[in-house]
């Protein structure tokens, strides 16, 4: 059946599998991310969402299967893709002994920007934290560490961003912020963005479609809303927990309800 | 080879060192430490020698010199690479458009820099404390310090590989490795003061030939080119398969899932 979706496909896994010692992380697991979609990659921990995460990145290599980005298969056009890509993570900050102006301009010059300082004061601008340029990068609080590397994520204009937790250990406050910046640099630049939370509010708020996995296989697919609907949960906070447990979103599988 | 990458990641470590003297020091205090030890016993061994050994302390101060630039030229590989490991930027540079050669090329000028600042350090306080003049060694200097800097950026990169497969438990690498050779490639002593069985081996090493040449230039004002031409072929052997070593571990990290364990230690 032909895709009714016409736009850009900007990421594509084909049937990726990675076994670490005989043990399945991601299980020909398959999807697409489309020019501006948001999609959000669930499940809980040990789920396979790291390791998909660092497949797309290149960090690892899948055991089989295929991953283009922008049409390139990813293994022969790495540099070119990650130059039309960033990434951000909670869990891989920026150097803490430079100043958070030396990092970013380090990183625009990676990437080739053009006027960087320019980019960088408008960027610090965007995401509140202009007052924090000539600080330690390590003397920055959680919630400033995040929107800085967020800052780094969005110096090269990204075409294809992916988000690792980008809110994880955030006040409620500065989580709502750094979702509102994300959705509205995402509406306005066309991006293409991979997300991971394990906060269900990161998720309805920002993502278009998700994808659950369990053991390293996809067991439900869809909008939030029509996949709460397609439960018989009353949250997306419960169907994670329901996917979580019995690994399937239809039926519990004999396990308990969630509560 | 994009060098505006190799730039911009150099000046990342300009960043790094300038704002930060305690690094500054770090890299003029020991060699500074061990051109005073060394100093200082060789003035005494020749005082008690009755000048038996006229060439004691140009030979050691010389050696000690040029042993520092083949280290610093590792370490520059070495620590930079921690240094990304220790600030959790591993990451952030491997999902950056940076090739392992511009990467690489960027440790390498790293360690150019700070072969400059150390060395000026030790040939000041050479002069000043002993009045060894390590221009007694004229242009021949200039073979040396490249032979000995390109011999140090090969075992840098094995270094680094070293640490990327077995990981931060094997980062004291970093500082052990130059020091394996050390007894073999004859920096304080000639090679025929090795065992017959170990001179073939210290003759493969490049940086023999280079501190074998410098004693010869100490004694005689000239050397043969035939040695340094030696040093310079086995330094291109050694940077090929060190840096094939370094991409084939790299490889092995990533098919293995290795490399992403440096971002969450």
């Amino acid at each position: 059946m032909a895709d009714p979706d016409t736009r850009e496909t900007l990421l594509e896994a084909v049937e990726l599998t990675r076994e670490f010692d005989g043990v399945k992380a991601l299980d020909r697991f398959s999807f697409k991310l489309r020019r501006g979609e948001v999609l959000g990659l669930l499940g809980a921990n040990g789920a396979g969402k790291t390791t998909a995460m660092h497949c797309l990145l290149g960090l690892t290599l899948p055991s089989s299967g295929q991953l283009y980005a922008f049409g390139q298969p990813l293994h022969s056009h790495r540099i070119a893709i990650l130059r039309r890509s960033n990434f951000s993570s909670s869990y891989a900050s920026l150097p803490g002994n430079l100043k958070v102006w030396q990092n970013l301009l380090v990183f625009a010059r990676i990437y080739g920007v053009a006027q960087p300082k320019q980019k960088i004061a408008g960027l610090l601008e965007l995401l509140e934290v202009s007052h924090l340029s000539d600080r330690l990068t390590g003397q920055l609080s959680a919630g400033e560490s995040t929107r800085v590397n967020l800052c780094k994520a969005f110096l090269n204009d990204p075409e294809l961003l992916m988000l690792d937790e980008p809110t994880a250990s955030l006040d409620p406050d500065i989580a709502d912020k750094v979702r509102k910046v994300v959705r509205r640099l995402q509406r306005e630049r066309n991006i293409g963005i991979l997300y991971t939370s394990h906060n269900m509010i990161d998720i309805e708020e920002v993502c278009d479609r998700v994808i659950f996995l369990h053991k390293g296989r996809i067991v439900a697919e869809g909008s939030p809303a029509d996949i709460v609907k397609r439960s018989t949960e009353q949250s997306l906070e419960n169907v994670f927990i329901k996917i979580a447990r019995s690994g399937d979103l239809e039926n519990t599988n004999g396990k308990e309800p969630t509560p | 080879m994009n060098l505006r990458i190799v730039h911009a990641l150099l000046l990342r470590y300009v960043f790094l060192y300038t704002r930060s003297p305690v690094r500054m020091v770090e890299m003029v205090f020991w060699p500074i430490v061990d051109l005073l030890v060394w100093g200082f016993l060789t003035m005494f061994l020749q005082q008690n020698t009755s000048g038996a050994f006229p060439h004691f302390i140009t030979f050691l101060l010389g050696a000690m010199i040029l042993w520092d630039i083949l280290f610093r030229a590792q370490q520059g590989v070495a620590i930079s690479f921690l240094e990304d490991v220790w600030t959790r930027n591993l990451l952030n540079i491997f999902v950056a458009p940076v090739r392992t050669l511009e990467y690489l090329c960027a440790t390498f000028a790293v360690g150019v820099l700070r072969i400059c600042v150390t060395a000026v350090a030790l040939v000041v306080i050479g002069w000043l404390a002993y009045s060894f003049n390590v221009f007694v060694m004229r242009w021949w200097l200039i073979p040396f310090f490249l032979n000995l800097m390109l011999f140090g950026w090969s075992l840098g990169m094995i270094s680094t590989a070293l640490i990327l497969r077995w990981g931060q438990a094997a980062e004291s690498l970093a500082w052990a490795v130059p020091f394996f050779i050390q007894p073999v490639v004859a920096v304080f002593y000639p090679v025929s003061v090795l065992p017959g069985w170990l001179q073939p081996v210290a003759l493969a090493l490049p940086a023999t030939h280079i501190f074998e040449g410098m004693r010869q230039v100490m004694q005689t004002g000239t050397m043969s080119w035939v040695p340094l031409a030696w040093a310079f072929v086995l330094n291109l052997v050694y940077l090929a398969l060190a840096g094939g070593f370094f991409v084939w571990i790299l490889n092995y990290t990533r098919r293995r899932g290795l490399l992403t364990k440096f971002s969450t230690q």
